[in-house]
């Protein structure tokens, strides 16, 4: 095999391929054989940078050039700085968008040199369609020391001890949810991957997966031999087509490595993985709902009382559910221990947090962060604070479950149990700028809106309650407000999210809620004086009287 | 339904066993060959599983994937996500109902083209999106949704 020393990478993610990215690479490989470079240099697909905003991306390696914006008129030029001599072609270079310097290298870049990318160390570096690519980064190590030096026990004690929480949410300590799991009776028990990632404005799972589909699968089959499983199924969304081929491709190449089967690596452990599409219900985060949903059944979460997924689960059998970036952590924890693991983060929060970071804000696209950081640093440092010289308003996260948080909290650490105090939550990533132009009123009717029309109408207080949180909501934007209204809001809210039976009607009520724990002037504003200060309710006047 | 076509429906019936469990993936496989799930596909699909139309039926409207009625040949798409929705998305279906003649969720007499939005299909960097088939387009303005369908006025 020639060994090219030389690298082209280009950006093969959903966001890149959407900018015309997958022209770029056939003409630059065609552009390459044509100056006779073939040989010296190897133009490679990857997945995700993360810097979907600035796409299509290309990356030269080793110098570690970032070209962003890449056109096919640019083909060329990039081509012929690969021969001896050549020189890079400085106006597709990133340029710092306060100074206006360009920014050359990719480590140089505030979007990437603050981050700590050990989640997504793989997406954007290796050809997520390629295993030998995946193996020459150290894939499938931590399965094999798994395999060959572990015990089941001991993977889940180092699980344990690492502090590891549920990155799909909730949260939950991931080393006791698979303690359960082994503990529970029974010789048949299955994995699940949650890929469904159901939060509107949240994409990170779904770059893990086209970045580096590998890692999900070595998560995934470590945590069969941990609880004993022999069946493992990945629950992806069928609105990322992209998402589902990478994994079907990852799927047959571990089968023909030896890493899935019969007889993993000469170890005896027997497991295979199969794809379950969704077919689109916000709901099936829910586990038991999801389980259903697998099953063939419409996705409604069991009654209360209703037993652990861990302990019946698919089938009845015991099935342990993860979400993405949680298997991802698992082959880094085996390898590199489980203190390693826990050094990073705060004290009940290890690790990191991988977030999609759009709105308002100048650098959009995936980013991995210590848990701990504060929001200003992600949203200022990271994200190159608000586009066009406005002031920020807030920031939203975990999705329709979460809430609002104003700029009074911009110092506060980012981890499970800070935003849940602040009436948000961490949610599977989602993380959403908003600046004065935005409407705060309107954002709560915006999710309300979403779980209204998600809700699976088994229980009346979230079937019922979100319809109604939301008919006031648009009064209110509608001028129709009245006195009573907030009053009304936050005894429904409170209401709803006592009384549901699972968390989406649980947390349906957290945009409502947040936005008026923080943004009470805003609701006063439409009803009192019938103006929407932000001047997005079109029903309304805005301040300056623009409408 | 044409026999050409009920012959496509049981070959891809052939390849599943006939087990509850292979519902929703029989379901996804039908509507990627024939755009939408007939009454004709769901009965044929109820027999080979030994279930009642009426429980294919509380699947296929219960999830949002899955279409009941013909779908035009183009399927615009307006993404809905937050990002999207605070980037104006709004305004993008305005602009888009106004140049394809269409509300939301409905579909040319001519089955030319669909129009239907979505909770969001992850492309959020871009926001705010909107899909034509399978090509997404970033950074929509309404200006820019006119340049989309050029031959329309």
């Amino acid at each position: 095999m020639v060994n090219r020393q030389r690298m082209i990478l280009v950006c093969q993610g959903t966001g890149c391929i959407s900018g015309g990215a997958e022209q770029l690479l056939s003409s630059l490989k065609r552009e390459v054989a044509k100056l006779n470079l073939g040989e010296s240099i190897e133009v490679k697909r990857t997945g995700c940078h993360g810097f979907c905003q600035r796409g299509p991306l290309v990356v030269t390696e080793p110098e570690g050039f970032f070209y962003s914006k890449v056109k096919p008129d640019d083909i060329t030029e990039i081509a012929r700085s690969q021969l001896p001599g050549g020189k890079p072609v400085e106006r597709l270079f990133y340029r710092d968008p306060i100074t206006d310097m360009p920014i050359p290298y990719y480590r140089d870049i505030p979007f990437y040199s603050r981050q700590q990318r050990t989640v997504l160390r793989n997406c954007g570096n290796i050809d997520p369609e390629d295993i030998e690519d995946c193996l020459a980064v150290d894939g499938y190590q931590g399965l094999r020391k798994a395999l060959h030096e572990m015990t089941p026990e001991q993977i889940i004690r180092e699980v344990k001890q690492s502090g590891l929480r549920g990155l799909g949410g909730a949260g939950f300590p991931a080393g006791r949810k698979w303690e359960a799991c082994r503990r529970a009776p029974g010789d048949e028990k299955y994995v699940i991957c949650n890929a469904d990632e159901g939060d509107p404005g949240a994409f990170q799972d779904r770059s893990i997966m086209e970045g580096d589909p590998h890692s999900v699968l070595e998560g995934m089959i470590t945590a069969g031999y941990a609880i004993g499983a022999k069946q493992g199924f990945i629950y992806v969304r069928a609105e990322y087509p992209l998402a589902v081929k990478r994994l079907r491709v990852a799927i047959s190449q571990a089968r023909n490595k030896g890493f899935l089967g019969r007889n993993i690596l000469g170890s005896g452990f027997d497991f295979d993985i199969e794809i379950f599409q969704g077919a689109g219900a916000f709901v099936c985060g829910e586990s038991t709902a999801l389980v259903l949903s697998i099953e063939g059944k419409r996705g409604m979460p069991k009654p209360l009382p209703r037993p652990r997924t861990a302990e019946v689960g698919l089938w009845g059998k015991p099935t342990l559910l993860n979400n993405v970036k949680t298997f991802c952590n698992i082959p880094l924890i085996i390898i590199h221990g489980s203190e390693w693991f826990a050094a990073k983060g705060t004290e009940r929060s290890k690790g990191t947090a991988v977030f999609s970071l759009t709105g308002k804000v100048v650098n959009n696209g995936l980013i991995e962060v210590p848990m701990g950081i504060t929001l200003r640093e992600i949203i200022y440092d990271i994200g190159g604070g608000i586009p066009g010289g406005k002031a920020f308003k807030a920031v939203q996260t975990g999705g329709p479950s979460g809430g609002c948080v104003p700029a009074s909290l911009l110092d506060m650490p980012v981890d499970f149990d800070s935003l849940t105090a602040a009436g948000s939550m961490m949610g599977s990533g989602g993380m959403v700028v908003m600046d004065e132009d935005t409407c705060m009123v309107d954002i709560a009717r915006y999710f309300l809106n979403f779980t209204r029309r998600e809700s699976c109408g088994q229980c009346v207080p979230c079937r019922v309650g979100t319809k109604q949180m939301f008919d006031i909501l648009d009064d209110i934007t509608q001028g129709q407000g009245r006195l009573e209204d907030i009053d009304l809001l936050l005894e429904l809210g409170e209401a709803v999210a006592r009384s549901s039976l699972c968390a989406l009607g649980q947390t349906a009520p957290n945009p409502v809620l947040t936005t008026i724990r923080y943004f009470r002037h805003e609701y006063e504003a439409h009803i009192h004086e019938k103006k929407c200060p932000a001047g997005i309710c079109q029903a309304l006047s805005s301040p300056q009287g623009l409408n | 339904m044409e026999k050409r076509e009920e012959r496509l429906l049981r070959e891809i019936l052939s390849f599943y066993k006939g087990q509850q469990g292979e519902l929703i993936p029989i379901l996804l496989q039908v509507q990627a060959n024939f755009g939408y799930l007939s009454e004709k596909a769901r009965k044929l699909i109820a027999r080979f599983l030994s279930i009642t139309e009426g429980q294919v039926y509380s699947i296929a409207s219960f999830y949002s994937q899955f279409r009941l009625v013909p779908l035009g040949k183009k399927r615009v798409t307006i993404c809905r996500g937050t990002a999207c929705h605070i980037r104006g998305a709004p305004r993008i279906l305005e602009a888009t109902e106004k140049v394809l003649g269409l509300k939301e969720g409905e579909t040319s007499s001519d089955l030319e083209y669909t129009l239907e939005t979505v909770a969001c299909f992850g492309c959020c960097a871009l926001a705010p999106c909107i899909r034509i088939n399978k090509n997404v387009h970033g950074e929509m303005t309404p200006e820019k949704v006119k340049e989309l369908f050029p031959h329309l006025k």
